[in-house]
């Protein structure tokens, strides 16, 4: 199976790996997927006073579809507002990385793991 | 002429390297010397090995016997007990299909292992829908048959019994002595996929009591597309024929033999006797080099299936917390196997491993390393190096292996399966 050229560099160069404070009322942490299943992405930002997020870090248990995906995705939502974050839809992330169709839950586990972190962080600013 | 003809010996050296092949279990190259043997087979010596009017008939028909013959030395078969089929899959096919349809007003009853080739399984399931009864028994920690089990299993209604003799993807070997004593004692028909296990371990049909034993040529550095099924002919075992026509092996399997095929698997078989010994030793030398350097610079790595009943040149590891096929990945340049069918639909991890009570998440981390006669000693090093960089790496980037080094029991976590 060929992969991308941009799925290849991600999976080699991944961004933003790594992990900010979990117990910092401005990051919010997003685990989702299952060790038994193959994939587990843990994906965190770090939201400022005017509710962008400001960085973005991941780790992540997986194929190089899974690595890449969430690689990709910190990428993306830095900068963003939380809500526009809120929007990133994993036929996106597939059609950037050009997933191939066995490939595609990679991709949805990365929109997932952004929903997840924007949740943890509301939760915390209730 | 083609492009690779016309590379300069400059264009050579600036290619790059090829990758190193490490899946001896998947398929092994041609040795050299089986080629040379077949080849006159393919042109002047074209006959058809069943015209008996001519000279181009019986020169093809002496090639084939000799053939037959050194594929049955190995075992200590007699070569009338040998029949040429297309591969393992098919002689695994013809052996259990075969006996099961023969016997069928007798005995309506198989026992198999739940780690057996898809090929066997499958065979299985089929005569299943047919109405045969099948056991699959499980197998214990360490990959091997319980024997208590299987006694229990052997019943006066079962026909026939088929353990294979190494697994393709853990590497153990099975006591097919003991087995084979086991179903003679209990008059059960006893089949062996011995895909794996022929060429590379002693296997002697008389003193392990085999009635049935499928083998295979690309396996021991023959061609593709060529195996043999022992059959036993005293006591005799009978067979069901699944291709029909001709009559060519007594009946067992129409169709023209392909000569430089069964040349082929003969001189394959013919040099793994011959060197099969001082071979074993060096391939269980460095499958141990390559073992003790993993382990000494990577914690948390566990071996698969029994160690010292076991292929010589087959490894099966799980690297805890990095996933098999993103491991792959990252070493782009070594061909090693995945454990985790990650590419299928299914996300599935191996069934052998799943067999053995490997857990899910740990299934999810294996590779499958296979050392074959054409792996050196640097190679071995290389890839050890290359796998022990790529797993710290993968690790450092791994949600559980953070959890783990934290204390966290990833078992305590409610992890919501997708």
């Amino acid at each position: 199976m060929a992969y991308s050229e941009k799925l290849v560099d991600h999976f080699e160069n991944p961004r933003n790996v790594g992990a900010l404070d979990k117990n910092d009322p401005a990051v919010g942490t997003g685990l989702v997927g299952a060790p038994a299943c193959g994939d587990v992405m843990k994906l965190q930002i770090k939201v400022n006073a005017e509710g962008i997020i400001e960085d973005a870090k991941f780790k992540t248990f997986g194929c190089g579809s899974a690595i890449a995906s969430s690689s990709l995705v910190t990428e993306w939502v830095k900068g963003k507002s939380v809500d526009e974050a809120a929007t990133i839809k994993n036929t996106d992330i597939a059609k950037h990385l050009a997933l191939p169709p066995v490939k595609i839950h990679c991709s949805v586990l990365a929109e997932d793991a952004i929903k997840a972190a924007i949740e943890d962080y509301r939760k915390k600013r209730v | 002429m083609s492009a690779a003809a016309m590379k300069t010996p400059a264009d050579r050296a600036n290619a790059p390297k090829k990758p190193v092949y490490l899946d001896y279990q998947a398929t092994t190259p041609m040795d050299p010397r089986v080629l040379e043997a077949m080849m006159p087979f393919f042109t002047e010596k074209f006959g058809n090995p069943h015209s008996r009017n001519h000279e181009y008939g019986w020169e093809a028909e002496e090639a084939v016997e000799i053939a037959r013959r050194q594929v049955a030395e190995l075992i200590g078969a007699d070569e009338r007990e040998i029949v040429f089929t297309s591969g393992a899959t098919e002689s695994n096919n013809l052996a259990i299909a075969g006996v099961a349809h023969f016997y069928k007003d007798q005995r309506d009853h198989i026992v198999t292992l739940a780690t057996e080739h898809k090929c066997v399984l499958d065979t299985c399931r089929h005569l299943e829908q047919e109405g045969f009864k099948v056991t699959y028994l499980p197998v214990r920690q360490d990959g091997l048959v319980d024997l208590a089990e299987l006694d229990k299993a052997i019943t006066e209604r079962t026909v026939l019994v088929s353990i294979m003799g190494a697994n393709n993807e853990i590497g153990v070997i099975q006591p097919l002595a003991e087995i084979g004593a086991m179903c003679r004692a209990k008059g059960a028909f006893f089949h062996t996929d011995c895909a794996q296990a022929y060429g590379k371990i002693p296997l002697d049909v008389d003193a392990m009591k085999i009635d049935l034993m499928s083998i295979s040529g690309h396996k021991i550095y023959g061609p593709k597309g060529i195996g043999a099924l022992y059959v036993r002919r005293k006591p005799r075992v009978r067979l069901q024929a699944l291709i029909h026509g001709g009559g060519q092996e007594r009946g067992m399997r129409s169709g023209t033999l392909p000569t430089p095929l069964c040349v082929g698997l003969g001189r394959a078989a013919e040099i793994a006797k011959n060197e099969m010994a001082t071979e074993a030793a060096r391939l269980t030398k460095l499958r141990e080099r390559f073992l003790s350097a993993i382990r000494e610079r990577l914690p948390e790595v566990f071996l698969n299936g029994d160690h010292t009943h076991r292929l010589p040149g087959n490894l099966n590891l799980s690297f805890a917390y990095v996933e098999g096929e993103g491991l792959m990945m990252g070493i782009k340049d070594l061909c090693v196997s995945s454990g985790s069918a990650c590419t299928s639909a299914s996300l599935e991890p191996s069934y052998v491993l799943r067999a053995l009570g490997v857990e899910e998440e740990l299934a999810h981390t294996s590779l499958r390393i296979g050392f074959g006669r054409f792996t050196t000693e640097a190679e071995v090093d290389y890839a050890a190096d290359r796998i022990i960089e790529a797993v710290s790496k993968l690790r450092s980037m791994s949600p559980l292996w953070e959890m783990a080094q934290e204390g966290i029991d990833i078992k305590s976590i409610q992890w919501a399966a997708h």
